[in-house]
């Protein structure tokens, strides 16, 4: 297998100066879904369990590929969670559970929250 | 005006969270205002105590960081800089 | 498979919500797991999120509308807003929370517009949460190193005797840019001056409206 000897540790979310293509114009509202991971974020985030750095920390390391496929508040979920995790607020196996738990209440995410 | 005060950015490549974008590591420019002490976010993106210090808005000239492939040479760049990657540096060419 | 409702109604007679007949996602459960264990440990409150959620909501680019017409009307606000924008803003009875917020003013000499090109910062306790293209590659690649083409691509085309000032969001501060008053709107009052201010103005990324159009 080649190797790959040109990488100068710039690392793929400092884009300032890379080239790319026209400003996307697309607009999209945000849903409750998305509402509430941003809201999750700032309440923990302003209750010291973590900070906004360790949220980017997280992002940046979860690599390009997660910047491509997955949406924005997507990536901050997987970030917020890992970043509770490793400030001890819940366990892994407590969100495996949990999440277990919220897929067997239904097939869509009105069906599988409580409210 | 007052004399401009010119820092270079160092040039290092760590890896990790830093906040120093590499597109003006190594290019010099001058204190637009100093502001902070705030906490460095390399430590804090770990949980850890972090070290107050200053941040200084460095504004550079789009010649001084792209050279030939700007346009408008004299427009200008200005970002937030923790003072752990800056060294006083000489103007880069004659004002 | 998943198919698109958006023409048709629940049986409430309201459209569905998108997030709420769609398939259940990974992310969308583990949202659901956070909030819930966040909750059961007493790190928040399901009325928290929800006045969170309220709160961002109530924020958006007529706030800082409303400051940027008061700026272009009253001179001795202009200058604490250009001294202190935090500061200034929470005394016009914003709620920014913990916010550093800069002022930058655009003049006939000088156009400035604001970018972040690690991660997406933005003046959000103001505006609210940031437009879909000022995320997005394209637009935090290219403004720091061609930002008059990414200014035309907007339908903002500057002289060349205009100085462009991009400003890199790196670390603890925020900004909103003053836009240039509009000509023709002498004797106007804030609240009508308010309408002419856009969001992209505020980001650079636009002019405010003109007043022959408002």
């Amino acid at each position: 297998m080649r190797k790959d000897t040109t990488f100068d540790g710039r690392r793929w979310h400092d884009m300032g100066g890379t080239a790319a293509g026209p400003v996307p114009t697309e607009q999209h509202d945000f849903a409750l879904w998305e509402k509430r991971v941003d809201a999750l974020m700032i309440i923990a985030s302003g209750k010291g369990h973590f900070t906004v750095d360790g949220l980017r920390r997280v992002l940046e390391d979860m690599g390009e590929e997660a910047f491509e496929t997955m949406t924005y508040y997507e990536r901050w979920i997987a970030s917020v969670n890992q970043n509770l995790i490793e400030a001890g607020v819940y366990t892994t196996a407590e969100l495996a559970q949990r999440m277990s738990k919220v897929a067997a209440r239904g097939p869509t995410y009105g069906e599988a929250t409580c409210d | 005006m007052t004399e401009r005060r010119y820092m270079r950015v160092r040039a290092d490549m760590p890896p990790g969270h830093v906040r120093t974008p590499s597109y003006l590591r190594g290019k010099v420019g001058w204190v637009e205002r100093t502001l902070g002490p705030f906490p460095n976010p390399e430590q804090l993106a770990y949980g850890r105590n972090a070290t107050p210090l200053p941040l200084m808005r460095i504004r550079f000239s789009m010649a001084e960081v792209w050279g030939n492939a700007t346009d408008a040479p004299d427009d200008t760049i200005d970002a937030e800089i923790y003072s752990h990657w800056l060294e006083p540096a000489e103007a880069p060419h004659a004002p | 498979m998943p198919h698109d409702h958006h023409d048709h109604m629940s049986p409430s007679g309201h459209p569905y919500r998108p997030d709420d007949d769609h398939p259940l996602t990974y992310w969308q459960q583990m949202e659901i797991a956070v909030r819930e264990l966040l909750i059961e440990k007493g790190v928040t409150t399901a009325q928290e999120i929800s006045a969170q959620i309220d709160a961002m909501d109530a924020r958006n680019p007529a706030q800082g509308a409303a400051v940027v017409a008061r700026a272009w009307t009253d001179p001795a606000f202009r200058a604490d807003l250009l001294q202190d924008a935090s500061a200034a803003t929470r005394e016009m009875g914003f709620d920014i929370g913990p916010m550093r917020l800069i002022a930058l003013e655009n003049t006939a000499d000088e156009h400035n517009v604001v970018v972040c090109t690690l991660c997406s910062c933005y003046p959000r306790n103001l505006l609210g949460l940031p437009p879909d293209w000022y995320k997005s590659r394209a637009y935090r690649s290219r403004t720091v190193k061609e930002p008059r083409k990414v200014l035309a691509e907007f339908g903002v085309t500057l002289p060349d005797t205009t100085t462009v000032r991009v400003h890199d969001s790196t670390a603890d501060m925020r900004y909103v840019v003053i836009p240039a008053r509009p000509a023709g709107t002498e004797g106007w009052s804030a609240d009508a001056l308010a309408a002419l201010v856009t969001r992209d103005s505020m980001i650079g990324t636009g002019l405010p409206k003109s007043p022959d159009t408002a």
